[in-house]
């Protein structure tokens, strides 16, 4: 027991000060006037509502045989939640600054309260919406609970591990935290945000899933309507993918974390 | 204690490697009060950082028997947002105390009144001053690091910082680094002059002046 001690006493420090962090951040972000933090989950709400809403009215004719609403928001929702992350991540260094005046800080506990943040606030306003579409009925109950949890638990890994490893980098250099721009874009047209991977060419297939988010939305989508259409995803590949992509940002935060010279 | 052992520190600039310590070594021991005197710009602000554990030596070691405070700075490091309650909150989630039994002590200590309820922002750097100083002296540490402190607030809340410290606390350690020597008279047993990377030490507060004083005028 007393080997353990060590361990167990640092993992309640971190608990703690990854407590603190999230209550912090979570006053800065919303403050304490008007909704609050209930903007957590209001501004992905918004976004995703208003996306969903435009959807819904155009009826794009190619998808008619799929529920756009579902589509539209099981797109949204995915993206916004590694994007999100990323965004977030970008600046959580710089703007947590004071906070590493304190020895029980680091830097990986300021980018996991970041995480938590966005995650929740995605999940709940997915969940919120899921719930006013189904009951104003443009869009059913997913056909498969396991599956959307576990595609938003998958989801979140990727987002995670993408925001440390952009998060650090763009800490580090600031020229990246621009290029991420750019590749953002590109990477929100191939996620899946509007197409379902069996609509494409075999070629174009086998090309955008190369990108891990890519079987996690199909995922995502397979347990709401997977009936109405093939899903295709490889969960062992995109596990493969984000445990690589966890572990480079892990060492890249590692690496940066220390560098960082408070004020 | 805490014992700092051929501690070295460099910084990459534009024209190449700084370095700021080059091998620094001294004790601190319980309820010693340290005062480390030096030039803007010869690393004392490092050092405490080093101390406080929030950057690591390039070479060298640095051990603590003993709780340590973080650096406490006039400005505090303080999110502009926040107001000075939830500054307090957050201190003492961070360092697992409850925040109610803190409340009357810093409402006290700081007067800022209701201000402790306004946004860091809109505070002078005076109650910025304040508020670091009582936000620190509401958790306990064995080891106090304050760096150039105290200057920011007027001689009486000088005067209660110094009853803070030295009366009620004066079991405990504390390292004081300032430019200033007046202060450190009053506070320190130990004296230090940090000059070109290294330390010297010095028992009375008179040789430690002199030596800085040369190294001024150097």
């Amino acid at each position: 027991m007393k080997a353990f001690s060590p361990l167990l006493s640092s993992l309640a420090v971190q608990r703690r000060v990854i407590g603190a962090l999230l209550m912090r951040e979570i006053i800065t972000r919303y403050g304490r006037h008007n909704i609050g933090f209930l903007w957590l989950f209001v501004e992905p709400a918004l976004f995703t509502a208003l996306i969903t809403l435009i959807w819904h009215y155009m009826k794009v004719s190619r998808v008619s045989s799929i529920p756009i609403t579902a589509f539209a928001i099981t797109g949204y929702s995915s993206l916004l939640l590694w994007r999100n992350i990323v965004r977030r991540g970008q600046s959580a260094v710089s703007a947590n600054n004071a906070v590493l005046y304190h020895r029980n800080v680091n830097t990986l506990d300021i980018f996991i309260s970041r995480t938590i943040i966005e995650i929740a606030g995605v999940a709940s306003s997915f969940v919120f919406l899921s719930i006013i579409f189904n009951y104003i009925g443009w869009m059913k109950p997913p056909e498969d609970l396991l599956k959307v949890v576990f595609a938003f638990i998958m989801l979140s890994w990727f987002g995670a591990s993408l925001g440390l490893i952009i998060g650090s980098l763009s800490e580090r250099f600031e020229v990246f935290g621009r290029l991420w721009r750019a590749m953002s874009y590109l990477l929100m047209i191939l996620s899946g945000l509007a197409y379902l991977v069996e609509w494409l060419p075999p070629a174009g297939q086998k090309f955008v899933l190369l990108f891990p988010m890519v079987h996690g939305l199909e995922l995502l989508r397979d347990g709401y309507f997977g009936s109405g259409f093939t899903a295709h995803y490889d969960l062992f590949y995109m596990s493969i993918c984000c445990l690589c992509l966890m572990l480079l940002g892990l060492l890249l935060v590692n690496y940066s974390g220390r560098r960082i010279e408070p004020e | 204690m805490i014992v700092v052992d051929k501690v070295v520190k460099r910084y990459s600039t534009r024209k190449g490697k700084n370095t700021v310590l080059d091998g620094v070594s001294f004790r601190v021991r319980k309820g010693e009060k340290i005062g480390i005197l030096g030039r803007n710009g010869t690393g004392k602000s490092t050092l405490i950082r080093l101390l406080g554990g929030i950057e690591k030596p390039d070479s060298g070691h640095i051990k603590r028997s003993m709780s340590v405070s973080w650096p406490l700075a006039s400005t505090g490091g303080f999110q502009g947002s926040l107001t000075g309650m939830d500054n307090l909150r957050f201190i003492c989630r961070l360092y697992g105390v409850s925040t109610e039994d803190k409340i009357p002590f810093v409402e006290e200590f700081s007067e800022l009144g209701s201000y402790l309820r306004e946004p860091v922002k809109t505070y002078s750097s005076g109650m910025k001053g304040r508020l670091a100083f009582a936000l620190s002296m509401a958790i306990e540490f064995d080891c106090y690091l304050i760096d150039e402190a105290m200057s920011a607030g007027d001689a009486r809340f000088r005067e209660k910082c110094s009853y803070e410290l030295l009366d009620k606390r004066s079991d405990r350690s504390i390292i004081l680094v300032s430019h200033e020597p007046k202060q450190m008279r009053s506070f320190c047993n130990v004296f230090y002059v940090l000059k070109n990377g290294q330390l010297s030490r010095f028992e009375e507060a008179d040789s430690a002046y002199a030596f800085y004083q040369e190294s001024v005028h150097n």
